[in-house]
């Protein structure tokens, strides 16, 4: 691990003003130092967020509002999550393991990094790490690589779980800007699609902070997350499903649905929604929703089997949550 | 700059880079706590902070003043054995023994969040009293590998305990 200097942030002020100054946020920090470790961040100092007061979930208008310190393991056993958001509380508990979650932080598995293979390994070229040597997983190993969004720079997927959950939940994301502010965007824009800048995950800006998730009024409907992954515990998707259904008797009344483990964020398309509402659950109304979601579909070689299986998942959790829902 | 280990008093210090796994091991001299991958994938290092179970290896001890931190040391003695740790002997839950400390700790901390009410990915109700069958204790329990393979008897030592308790 390259030297840092250490600075414990005493409030939230204070904090920003040394994000804006160029150190690196820590919460968990089960991702930073890991890739710190690695040499992969190497960042010239830390600020040991905390302690900052931004570690509860508090009631919002009609929703919830999660401070970005509240642990993956809080925010899964909260009980108005568990009852009110439980597609929020599945995915979490779908991801990493006990001692990750009660570590890792809302705001900081917002901000985890791809786990491709080539990211990982500083021997190899990544445009992601380092932009401009290219990318190593294409013609490469890239079983566990993105089919939605790609481009010629950058295959990577976001590897997270909880973020997917909340893009079909239509969480927000709030954001303090080292100008004093704080601006809102939805997480299903927070996420950003490899473009020209491959080493930029999401659209935080230099020296802004993540603060909160903000969670809408409860959705109710049937709500699932469905998880394939190479093993049954503690592995990344390679295809995952939130879906949030409500039925109105025999009728789809409304469907809303984000994907893992396909692209460079957490995938939502808005036209796939709209295709569900109001129609007849079938497996051709299914596999419609499905052609939505991959016509644009590229596969990479060693992750061609990701086109199928998400149509088979697809078909699989809305099969589900229609029959429950009903 | 201060921690507890083991109801100890010990100063922080020195490198910021310093985990609390290398805290615990060279500072402090605790070798009962093992680093196996160094990167949060084993569970080796496994051990309470405040009661909580995190993998030592990523976590910086400076990020711990105040807090209170038990490792396989500070649970039992071999002269007064933790229940987990007669139970591990007991069903023979290792073959090496080097995952078995991070095994014991992990085990505490699993029984205490399953004691606390939290679901697990198996649970079918997430609001239900957890009933720590073999297939929770199984998935509560994949932070921790086990290169020999003892995980069934793992999973015997620690259902004797649960079941001891209820």
């Amino acid at each position: 691990m390259r030297p840092f200097d250490y600075h414990r942030a005493g409030g939230l002020a204070g904090a920003v003003r040394l994000v804006a100054d160029g150190a690196r946020p820590i919460a968990g920090g089960t991702n930073l130092l890991d890739l710190m470790k690695l040499e992969i961040e190497a960042p010239a100092a830390l600020v040991d967020i905390n302690r900052l007061p931004i570690d509860r979930i508090e009631e919002s208008g009609d929703g919830l509002r999660i401070g970005a310190l509240v642990t993956n393991s809080d925010c899964a056993a909260d009980p108005r999550i568990r009852r009110d958001y439980p597609l929020l509380a599945r995915a979490i508990l779908a991801g990493a393991t006990f001692q990750l979650r009660n570590k890792a932080t809302t705001g900081g598995n917002l901000c985890q990094r791809t786990r491709c293979y080539y990211f990982y390994n500083v021997d190899q070229p990544c445009n992601k790490r380092a932009p401009g040597s290219g990318c190593g997983a294409i013609g490469g190993f890239n079983r566990i690589h993105a089919v939605l969004g790609t481009n010629q720079l950058c295959i990577a997927t976001y590897p997270g779980d909880m973020a997917v959950a909340l893009a079909a939940l239509g969480a927000r994301v709030e954001i303090a800007s080292p100008e004093g502010g704080t601006r809102i965007i939805p997480v299903r824009d927070f996420h950003r699609l490899p473009g020209e800048t491959p080493e930029r995950d999401n659209v935080l800006e230099p020296g802004e902070l993540i603060t909160a998730v903000v969670l809408p009024a409860p959705a109710g409907g049937t709500q699932l997350y469905r998880k394939v992954r190479d093993r049954a515990s503690y592995a990344f998707a390679l295809v995952s499903i939130a879906a949030v259904v409500r039925m109105d008797g025999e009728r789809i009344a409304s469907a809303t649905l984000a994907f893992g483990g396909l692209a460079h964020k957490p995938w939502h398309d808005p036209r796939i929604d709209a295709a569900l509402a109001g129609q007849l659950p079938s497996d051709d109304l299914f596999d419609r929703a499905a052609d939505l979601l991959l016509e644009d579909a590229r596969v990479w070689g060693s992750n061609d089997f990701k086109v199928p299986l998400a149509r088979r998942t697809l078909r699989a959790v809305l099969r589900e949550a229609t029959e429950i829902a009903a | 700059m201060q921690l507890s280990v083991n109801g100890e008093r010990r100063d922080l210090g020195g490198d910021p880079r310093t985990t609390l796994l290398d805290f615990l091991r060279h500072s402090c001299g605790l070798t009962g706590t093992k680093k196996g991958c160094d990167h949060g994938q084993c569970g080796a290092c496994t051990v309470l902070v405040n009661g909580i179970r995190i993998n030592s290896c990523l976590t910086l001890a400076v990020m711990h003043e105040g807090d209170e931190v038990t490792t396989i040391e500070g649970l039992g003695t071999p002269a007064d054995l933790h229940p987990l740790q007669a139970a591990f002997v007991a069903h023979d839950g290792y073959q090496c023994g080097y995952c078995t400390p991070g095994q014991i700790c992990s085990a505490k901390g699993m029984i205490d969040e399953a004691t606390r009410g939290w679901a697990s990915f198996v649970s079918e109700d997430l609001s239900a009293t957890p009933r720590l069958t073999r297939e929770e204790i199984a998935e509560r329990m994949s932070g921790n590998l086990c290169r020999c393979g003892a995980y069934p008897n793992i999973v015997d030592a620690i259902l004797e305990v649960v079941e001891g308790a209820r």
